[in-house]
């Protein structure tokens, strides 16, 4: 079977997309997990943190990472699982629609925090 | 068809004796799946906080229920072993840690790591 919903389209490809972007996550998780326990947390701090050019570009990167990185892995759980040996005969219909659920999360995850963070309606 | 294809194991039958390594990548995974999806709350959170100070008060009014203080606290255990066992597979593709006794203690490790980080969670939060 080619794995034609797999990101790189080649398991290598998605091997080494799946740790590029690790790196970057686990960059920006401690960075933002650093400044939660560091300050005393109100509002304004947050907006100021938040709205500086350079962390909303981190962020804007992260939340590029976060796509490639959490479809990479849900497409292996999901490939993992969702099989004929487990889901008996209709097995690749449920994984299509597992696949599509995932599909659709990653996306709101793409567009609802680059909104957030660019502040579109503010 | 390629030919290198992957072994179909009979997982079920092999939860019975489960190794450290094997349950290392089984919490790697479902911390995974947590972490996907409790990413929508943390989103969520972080849209109401950033919009106006009232906003923000709503926000640390969700977070400080019970329930979302527990569902904070489930996101910060899985990420912190998620954060673990992704810093394990680094350095494993280093080569540092890949023979059968250095892949056990890194399982060991990980998952003391990732207990380490659920009770910091834990005692951050409460």
């Amino acid at each position: 079977m080619t794995p034609v919903a797999s990101l790189g389209r080649s398991g290598l490809a998605d091997f080494v997309l799946q740790r590029a972007t690790a790196v970057v996550l686990a960059a920006f998780a401690l960075c933002v997990l650093g400044w939660f326990l560091a300050a005393p947390v109100n509002h304004a701090r947050l907006a100021a943190f938040f709205g500086t050019l350079p962390m909303r570009a981190f962020t804007t990167l992260a939340i590029l990472a976060l796509a490639a990185h959490a479809w990479i892995g849900m497409w292996t759980v999901g490939t993992d699982y969702v099989r004929r040996h487990y889901f008996g005969r209709r097995h690749a219909l449920y994984l299509a629609i597992y696949q599509i659920g995932c599909a659709a999360l990653v996306f709101l995850y793409l567009v609802w925090p680059l909104a957030v963070v660019w502040g579109v309606a503010r | 068809m390629k030919a290198e294809r992957p072994v179909d194991l009979p997982l079920p039958s092999l939860f019975a004796a489960m190794p450290a390594t094997a349950v290392a990548s089984i919490l790697h995974r479902a911390t995974g799946v947590v972490l996907f999806f409790g990413l929508f709350y943390l989103v969520y959170l972080l849209d109401l906080a950033l919009a106006d100070p009232a906003g923000f008060e709503r926000a640390a009014a969700i977070a400080t229920t019970p329930a979302g203080k527990a569902a904070l606290w489930l996101i910060l255990a899985a990420l912190a072993y998620h954060l673990a066992a992704g810093a394990k597979h680094l350095l494993q593709d280093l080569h540092i840690g890949d023979s059968l006794v250095g892949g056990r203690i890194g399982a060991w490790l990980s998952i003391l790591l990732g207990a380490a980080g659920a009770a910091l969670a834990g005692v951050w939060l409460w």
